[in-house]
């Protein structure tokens, strides 16, 4: 698809988030204003192979693992729209018998999700497991994750990145949404991580970056160049930076838009500055 | 050891450990099942692994001493199709880990067999630190949770093939110590469904786990005081077979449970509250007191903290009498 379609499908989406978390007054639009493009890249921009219809184990298609579930608005928005569920049911988002539960979750059967996430850090173990299947199926397809930097605070992750390299586990590109922020405040004064790139090739990972992951160009790209590194020998990590709240002037640079609904006023200036392409639901 | 009375023998054909049991069914699970992987966090021998490991090396994942990531590895191998079997001692597989079983696994609806040795006291020498009493509480508290404990070689091998065949997650508690091993080899196991030892009028014997046969010989010790006890050997703690204890408890209108788990939060606790809302009777716990464990031989810490079956004898005496 071309990259203007491509962006028409992210503004959209951004319309779907905000409308999502503003009619509960509740989730989490920072993040997922974010990781739009990211989503958008990897199911309409050809970077995953799938299957229109959903099937639980997986088998020959690629797969993709969202660890960190609280940017579920992001995730259904573009599941809906890449069909797996009707459209309309975003208007059942965090409300009460909904299939779009605050976190995803496998509990509801929601076609798309294949492992409950919100609990950090739980991901990528995961992806290794159904990667580490795919080997065993000799199925070729790849195992794609999405990771939040504050989320790599997370012991367990650490435990992931030693296997994943020590085990040559070469099927699997794990993004991380470098983006700076988290609940407290920013990670530099929350939790400072140091190098990113350096510790993950200190653990034996290739790692590349995509320095605006909200240009889809570069996204598309970077994932793109992503994929011609697997098959090596080595887990594939992209840092990819991005803006929260990206989409939104009133919600960048700050990372107060983390858990936060906006109000009717701030919804409708947030809206004009992303014009319906594909149509609300 | 042969224990023989009232038209029963249960002969112990030679002491062997329960994790034995769960490496003999795993080792066969690897002839059978295709689908069957296994992991493992650093205690290949402890667990008595090494048979499916040389026979199935693919199959195989060695994690390190990182259980949580062997937890999220084991849902993410059911993405795929596998059946895995993700093994480490009892505390390390319960405790450690709850929040990646409760979210990847149980929440997750993962067909994921978490296979756990070492649990209770009779772990022995290592101490309380390696010696958890609370793990069946811990994990029949998760929905969606089968919860099983076994008795002897013999019973955790078939329970061990049981589990392949159901969908769903199951934590499977074994132990390390060698003990008698009783049951028959070629049982079949089924899932939920009590194991009717005796026949008795007088007091009811629910056991779990190690404290089966010490509930056996308890029964035989009563027989000699003209006690007669309905034995009931529950394997499966989660589902209960909520049927075979009520008949039992309506006919002897009094039960003792036998555990090597905390009172709790274990089987004494799932028997109590099923009583209470069906069949009220007097109980009496064989189990640990609410505390740690400490270092000691497994005779040693059961005879201290009341887990033998002269504790059950009492126990029984004690329940008779509040009829």
């Amino acid at each position: 698809m071309e990259i203007k379609k491509l962006e028409d499908f992210a503004t959209q989406v951004r319309r779907d988030i905000l409308r999502q978390v503003h009619k509960v007054n509740s989730g989490h639009p920072g993040g997922s204003l974010g990781c739009t493009e990211f989503f958008t890249a990897l199911y309409q921009g050809g970077i995953m192979e799938h299957k229109p219809e959903f099937n639980m184990d997986g088998k020959d298609e690629d797969l993709f693992f969202l660890s960190n579930g609280h940017i579920s608005p992001v995730f259904y928005s573009v599941l809906a729209r890449s069909g797996y569920f009707p459209v309309d049911e975003l208007n059942t988002f965090r409300l009460i018998d909904s299939r779009l539960q605050g976190h995803p979750t496998t509990h509801e059967g929601l076609p798309g999700i294949r492992v409950a996430s919100g609990s950090l850090g739980q991901g990528m173990s995961v992806a290794l497991g159904a990667a580490q299947a795919k080997k065993l199926n000799k199925d070729s397809h790849l195992v794609f994750s999405l990771h939040g930097d504050g989320e790599l605070q997370e012991g367990q992750n650490w435990e992931a990145i030693m296997y994943a390299a020590g085990n040559k586990v070469d099927n699997i590109i794990s993004t991380v949404d470098v983006n700076g922020q988290q609940i407290d405040g920013s990670t530099e004064t929350v939790l400072p991580m140091g190098n990113l790139k350096a510790k993950f090739e200190a653990f034996g990972w290739d790692v590349m970056e995509i320095e605006d992951g909200n240009d889809m160009r570069q996204v598309i790209d970077g994932l793109t160049e992503a994929k011609t590194r697997t098959g090596k020998g080595k887990p594939v990590c992209v840092l990819m930076t991005t803006e929260m709240g990206n989409g939104v002037d009133f919600m960048m640079h700050t990372h107060a838009w983390h858990g936060k609904a906006p109000n009717d006023e701030q919804l409708e200036t947030a809206l004009s500055q992303n014009p319906e392409t594909l149509g609300d639901y | 050891m042969t224990i023989k009375f009232r038209m029963k023998t249960f002969t112990d054909t030679g002491k062997k450990d329960t994790r034995s049991g769960f490496g003999a069914g795993l080792t066969e699970l690897g002839r059978t099942n295709p689908n069957v992987v296994a992991l493992c966090a650093d205690l290949v021998g402890s667990l008595k692994m090494q048979d499916f490991i040389d026979e199935n090396p693919q199959r195989f994942f060695q994690v390190g001493i990182a259980e949580a990531n062997m937890m999220g590895m084991a849902a993410g191998l059911t993405i795929g199709g596998k059946i895995p079997f993700a093994g480490t001692f009892a505390n390390f597989a319960t405790g450690r880990v709850y929040d990646q079983i409760r979210q990847s696994i149980a929440y997750s609806g993962k067909n994921v067999k978490i296979c756990a040795s070492h649990s209770g006291v009779t772990l022995g020498e290592d101490g309380a630190t390696h010696q958890i009493l609370e793990d069946i509480g811990l994990m029949k508290m998760l929905p969606g949770m089968t919860v099983i404990n076994t008795c002897d070689f013999n019973q955790t091998k078939a329970a061990t093939l049981a589990i392949a065949e159901h969908e769903g997650p199951v934590y499977l508690r074994f132990g390390r110590p060698k003990v008698a091993n009783f049951t028959a080899e070629d049982q079949k196991f089924e899932i939920g469904k009590a194991v009717q030892l005796y026949e008795g009028e007088d007091v009811t014997i629910i056991a779990t786990g190690h404290l089966v046969w010490e509930a056996i010989q308890a029964a035989q010790k009563l027989s000699e005081k003209g006690i007669s006890a309905d034995v009931i050997n529950i394997h499966t703690i989660k589902p209960l077979d909520v049927k075979a204890i009520i008949k039992s408890v309506k006919k002897t209108g009094c039960v003792v449970t036998a555990e090597e788990h905390n009172f709790l939060g274990g089987l004494g606790e799932s028997v109590a509250r099923t009583l209470a809302e069906n069949n009220p009777a007097p109980q009496e716990f064989v189990a640990t007191q609410d505390t740690f464990g400490e270092s000691g031989t497994p005779e040693q810490l059961f005879e201290k903290y009341g887990l033998n079956s002269e504790a059950i004898l009492k126990a029984a005496e004690k329940v008779i009498k509040r009829k």
